[in-house]
């Protein structure tokens, strides 16, 4: 059996459910072993364990959460000098990113990134990458051990599996060379009414909304419907809005009930993160945008009227 | 306080991308310096004006490449580097590091300054690996920078909210493109920039094999694509159109 190992992704404290997501994959890859770091590694074995990893190599040093990627990296590279993987799982998240990054380049070796899906073929991996706008899979078979491939959430129905884990004290001293970037301070902006992952409901707006004074149009249109606002990259870069409400390949991957797309061109740095949502209606004044070939019901016009005037039908509809 | 700025050229965001028969993005059509990119120059001119010091261009590419590092000289950067070799051509995440990182560390930087992710590649990843590989700190998604003395503290943009990252120079920040407004080349800039020096080096001066990529491709096949649905003007009966569908999905 391959020996494959997930890196689990804690939020002070908190299971990033994208490592669920991995587990799901993951033990049907191989034998499973994860790494959790930080304040919350123990509990979160517990779960690992529920979701298939046979081992959990913990450590609850606090540098873990108080300084960026570098303990990290040294914690993964003490456990892979005791014995490599054939496989490394990170989620394709920011934070993942940072660590997978480093790693892949200090261990020399590359990695793979923004797959969709990872397979076992001839003895190696070969992993689903969108290509070339996202209209092409290319299947990319990993060259080195350990492969390392990060997989973007919700890419994999996490669930579990019966089973508990053994759990591993993760022996590394981390020197003050990997305590550089110290996290002094976390300041919560958003209080999303409704998180826009979860939602069931996600109204997006893009640069066909003219600009920022304009999108309390879509938060009513949201409100009305129980939803939640997303945005396109082209307005976050511009900074009408912020990155939190970012949907795509970088921003956040959302697969809800329906997603409404207003003034969006459908650019496929947008479309990866929407395009597995059930229902999806696109709102532009293009007939010929990208975002109306995939729309299961595209509706040509001026988005500062079409919303208002939905935004009162639904609200009719539900008295 | 020297500072670097890598840049790439990419293919116009407001164009199309088109597919070579080796299945590489054509860069044959029009290219322009990475949107991302221009705001990565403008904060490092800015941190220029605030602290003195040398703002040094870096990129990989083809020879035509020099048009994106001209940009930036036209905006105010001092000079640049071109790192050009046929071998680099299709170079993965890590291989791009690799040059850059060569390059870069003769210029023994106080502060690398990329952008959070390119516009045609849009993963990221050279960040991380070449702030490993110039053996400093990353410091990502800057939404604000200030620099004290020898510190740099930042606000790093998360999903809800941020938090205030420091570190003691030298390091690499990626900053978000909502960082700083790219500043307009004036004449008298696009004019100095003619005369800018733009080194142009290949893989033999940086000392570097290019190795075996981390990855192959064996295959395309294509995404599953949805099919579109109806098309529709919004006219008197585009509303009960719309409704019909937010109630077929059971959400009104």
């Amino acid at each position: 059996m391959p020996k494959v190992w997930v890196y689990a992704e804690l939020h002070q404290g908190k299971l990033a459910p994208t490592s669920l997501e991995l587990m799901a994959k993951a033990r049907t890859l191989g034998d499973v072993e994860a790494i959790a770091l930080g304040g919350g590694a123990k509990a979160a074995a517990a779960t690992l364990g529920k979701h298939g990893a046979k081992v959990v190599h913990v450590n609850e040093d606090a540098a873990f959460d108080d300084f960026v990627a570098e303990p990290a990296t040294a914690a993964l590279e003490s456990l892979h000098k005791q014995g490599a993987p054939d496989l490394i799982l990170f989620g394709f998240t920011p934070d993942s990113r940072e660590v997978a990054g480093r790693f892949a380049a200090r261990l020399g070796v590359g990695l793979i990134s923004n797959a969709g899906d990872v397979s076992a073929k001839d003895g190696g991996f070969v992993a689903k990458v969108p290509y070339f706008g996202g209209a092409k899979l290319a299947a990319m078979k990993a060259n080195k051990k350990p492969a390392i491939i990060l997989i973007r959430p919700k890419s994999f129905e996490p669930s579990e599996a019966g089973g508990s884990a053994e759990v591993k004290e993760l022996a590394v001293s981390i020197d003050a060379g990997s305590k550089r970037a110290h996290v002094t301070e976390r300041v919560v902006e958003a209080s999303e009414k409704v998180k826009l992952e979860d939602a069931k409901i996600v109204i997006s707006g893009g640069r066909g909304m003219g600009g920022p004074d304009n999108f309390p149009l879509l938060e009513d249109l949201a409100n009305a419907l129980g939803g939640a606002v997303g945005a396109s990259r082209a307005v976050v870069d511009a900074g009408w809005v912020p990155y939190s409400m970012q949907v795509g390949q970088t921003g956040k991957s959302v697969r809800p009930g329906v997603y409404i797309a207003v003034g969006i061109s459908g650019a496929m740095q947008h479309t990866v993160g929407m395009k597995a949502s059930k229902v999806i209606i696109a709102i532009n004044k293009d007939a010929e945008a990208p975002i109306m070939k995939m729309a299961d019901l595209g509706v040509v016009g001026d988005a500062l009227k079409i919303v208002p005037a939905l935004t009162a039908a639904v609200k009719a509809k539900k008295g | 306080m020297k500072i670097v700025v890598t840049v790439k050229q990419v293919p116009d965001p407001n164009s199309n991308l088109t597919l070579e028969a080796d299945n590489t993005l054509s860069r044959e059509k029009e290219v322009v310096l990475d949107p991302g990119d221009e705001c990565g120059v403008e904060e490092g001119l800015q941190l220029k004006e605030a602290h003195g010091g040398e703002v040094v261009l870096v990129s990989m590419g083809p020879e035509r490449a020099k048009d994106a590092i001209r940009k930036g000289l036209s905006m105010g950067a001092d000079r640049g580097v071109l790192i050009t070799d046929p071998q680099l051509a299709g170079a993965d995440a890590l291989l791009t590091a690799r040059a850059l990182a060569a390059a870069i560390k003769s210029e023994i930087a106080d502060l690398v300054i990329c952008s959070t992710e390119s516009y045609d590649g849009s993963t990221g990843m050279v960040p991380p690996m070449l702030a490993e590989l110039l053996g400093v700190p990353q410091l990502t998604f800057a939404k604000k920078v200030e620099v004290d003395g020898s510190n740099i503290k930042i606000h790093r943009q998360t999903a809800d909210g941020y938090q205030v990252v420091e570190a003691a120079m030298p390091v690499l920040i990626t900053v978000t493109a909502g960082i700083a407004e790219p500043r307009y080349a004036s004449l008298k800039g696009i004019m100095a920039a003619r005369s800018k020096e733009i080194k142009q080096i290949g893989l033999g001066d940086l000392g570097i094999e290019v190795g075996e990529p981390a990855e192959t491709i064996q295959g395309f096949a294509d995404a599953e694509t949805r099919k579109a649905g109806a098309v529709i003007e919004f006219d008197g009966t585009a509303l009960d159109k719309i409704m019909a569908v937010l109630a077929e999905a059971k959400v009104v």
